[in-house]
């Protein structure tokens, strides 16, 4: 591992580091807003900072998460007497840690091929055709030979090749550790978080931690089963466990939720399970339990369970992305540029510089992140609770047999497809671009509507019901959030 | 060997850190703990605590906790039959048939057996 290893792998950690507390600090926010919207209320509008004795700096809220930061670290840390001194304190670190770690085989980018990133210099003859390589002062052609009569320079970005990468001044992945048992290692760390929570409810010495453990233990080991065995027809489809492979084989064909789907709905069930979220967040149920196994945690330990938890929600949205909806791929944008391709028939073809694929390639990747946050956030403020038993249940008799079932569909369908020969495979060919362009489609159309939702005046419903809702709406809402009730 | 793994132990270093920064930081930084009798006591929404905190477990949680053991390492049987699954082809497709039918028959035992209900 050499010095530039080293500081490359730095940058890379601290990147991902840098957007996983970012984004479940934000997710904490957007949680709040988004349940006030859902349930026609104010929501949290108070936290500001008072710029003069009239106007507050407010917001929309966003320095509630501030303020929640602040107060954690400021909290007193209360231990119970007869708690476990060691597992009482070990259990947030158990519970925090492989979450960030979990992190490090998540590919937020395409292979950098380190030739191709810089810019190059080519000089041209008079028709503008390259012929060769400007170093130093000398132009160079492709077997090294000085070119002396060239009639102009030009800069130009190189775009990579579509296959294989150059790799004679090295590679650099955008993963912090680009290791071949990828999703293997990301069971091994996700298991670690049962851990943590059953240490904290079995140390605490009270009766609703021990049952909020044991609920937690006992539901995330249940969904465990179904999110390893629900990612087997992936792993058969794309024939490796490494999460790079997996999003190139993507790139080339169409995204994982089209050859998977039933898997990635039993994958976001379970993802969203082992999260102990809503419908599933029994282990915390705040009309049973207080809060589960953290009731006896206060300040910055209790907010380490709350904050893996919201962190808990990017790594799994991070790994829908990756491994069914593309991960830094785009419909259409390949590693060297556009091509706008059905079947056979070329469309448009333009070469992209390899940087510019870069730099849309990671936006890409942390952007369908963020939507599928906001899904799950959606999703949390939806649906009601489940009962323990309809729990289990679901698990073992609903999803349990559907991901075997996966198995089988996708093991016949595949192997007979492959014995269908060329007429098959140029329809499969045909039909995966034609996913591709309904994705395209609908991404756009996203783009669209978000803005014009944001250029667009807010309504305003006449109907209010509460009576403090009416008041606040008789004196036009607060100073900087007007009702929108 | 060292240079590919060397990043993940790493990343687990700093998850680690990171964690224990927060730790400390909840230590140092939080208020004097002033120790009242009302506030030793383990929390139950207002009502005295009886009995022992250490209760008696339901079977239940114990028996989803071996059926986890049993289907999960079912599971990782499956992984590398999983991603040498294209070049066995049918030969190796109904091999693993073979092999989820035990898994099968083994969960609608279960199922028979009453093993998953929780109502009773």
């Amino acid at each position: 591992m050499t010095t530039l290893d080293l500081i490359a792998t730095l940058v890379k950690i601290l990147v991902m580091v840098g957007f996983l507390f970012n984004v479940a600090g934000l997710l904490t926010w957007v949680d709040r807003r988004l349940s006030s919207m859902i349930q026609d209320r104010i929501g949290p509008n108070r936290a500001g900072l008072p710029l003069t004795k009239k106007i507050t700096l407010r917001l929309f809220g966003l320095l509630h998460t501030a303020a929640d930061g602040v107060k954690f670290f400021t909290k007193k840390d209360f231990m119970p007497p007869k708690a476990d001194k060691l597992l009482f304190s070990l259990a947030p670190i158990l519970a925090m840690a492989p979450v960030l770690a979990l992190a490090a085989v998540i590919p937020m980018g395409d292979t950098v091929s380190l030739a191709q990133v810089g810019p190059r210099k080519l000089c041209m003859d008079a028709e503008g055709h390259a012929l060769g390589l400007f170093v130093g002062d000398q132009c160079l052609d492709a077997a090294k030979n000085i070119v002396t009569a060239f009639a102009s320079t030009a800069t130009q970005w190189p775009a990579a090749s579509r296959l294989g990468m150059n790799s004679s001044q090295g590679i650099l992945h955008l993963s912090i550790a680009p290791l071949n048992v990828g999703i293997l290692y990301i069971f091994a760390m996700a298991g670690q978080g049962i851990v943590g929570a059953a240490i904290a409810g079995w140390s605490s010495d009270n009766k609703f931690s021990l049952m909020g453990a044991l609920r937690a233990a006992s539901q995330m080991v249940s969904y465990e089963v179904t999110l390893g065995l629900s990612l087997v027809g992936a792993m058969m489809i794309y024939g490796s466990v490494r999460l790079q492979d997996m999003v190139i084989w993507q790139g080339e064909n169409t995204w994982g939720i089209f050859v998977q789907p039933l898997a990635f709905f039993l994958f976001f069930t379970a993802a969203v399970a082992e999260s102990k979220r809503i419908p599933f967040d029994l282990p915390e149920a705040e009309s049973e339990l207080v809060s589960g196994y953290f009731t006896e945690y206060s300040g910055m330990k209790f907010g380490m369970f709350y904050f893996a938890e919201y962190m808990e929600i990017v790594t799994s949205s991070m790994l829908l992305v990756t491994i069914f909806l593309g991960g830094w791929q785009l419909p259409f944008l390949h590693r060297d540029g556009l091509t706008l391709q059905f079947g056979d028939t070329m469309i448009i073809q333009q070469k992209v510089g390899h940087l510019a694929m870069l730099v849309i390639g990671v936006l890409a990747f942390f952007g369908k992140t963020l939507i599928i946050c906001l899904l799950q956030a959606f999703v949390r403020w939806s649906l009601p609770r489940f009962r323990y038993d309809q729990l289990q249940k679901l698990c073992w008799q609903t999803l349990l047999p559907l991901s075997l079932a996966n198995i089988f569909a996708t093991g016949i369908i595949w192997l007979g497809l492959q014995s269908g020969g060329a007429p098959v495979a140029a329809g499969l060919k045909l039909a995966s671009d034609i996913t591709q362009g309904v994705v395209a489609v609908v991404l756009i159309g996203l783009v669209v509507w978000a803005i014009i939702g944001m250029f667009s005046p807010s309504r305003h419903l006449t109907q209010i019901l509460g009576t403090s809702a009416k008041r606040a709406a008789k004196r036009g809402g607060t100073v900087t959030d007007p009702m929108q009730a | 060997m060292i240079s590919t793994y060397a990043p993940m132990f790493l990343m687990i270093f700093v998850a680690l850190a990171l964690a224990g920064v927060f730790f400390l930081g909840a230590s140092f930084l939080g208020g004097k703990l002033k120790k009242t009798e009302e506030m030793m006591m383990p929390f139950e929404c207002g009502s005295d605590s009886s009995g022992g905190n250490h209760l008696k477990l339901s079977v239940k949680f114990y028996l989803t906790a071996i059926l986890f053991v049993v289907f999960d390492i079912e599971a990782v049987f499956i992984y590398p039959w999983a991603t040498q699954f294209k070049n066995l082809g049918w030969n190796g497709l109904f091999s693993m048939f073979g092999f989820l039918a035990v898994v099968i028959v083994a969960l609608v035992y279960c199922v028979k057996k009453g093993a998953l209900e929780w109502e009773n």
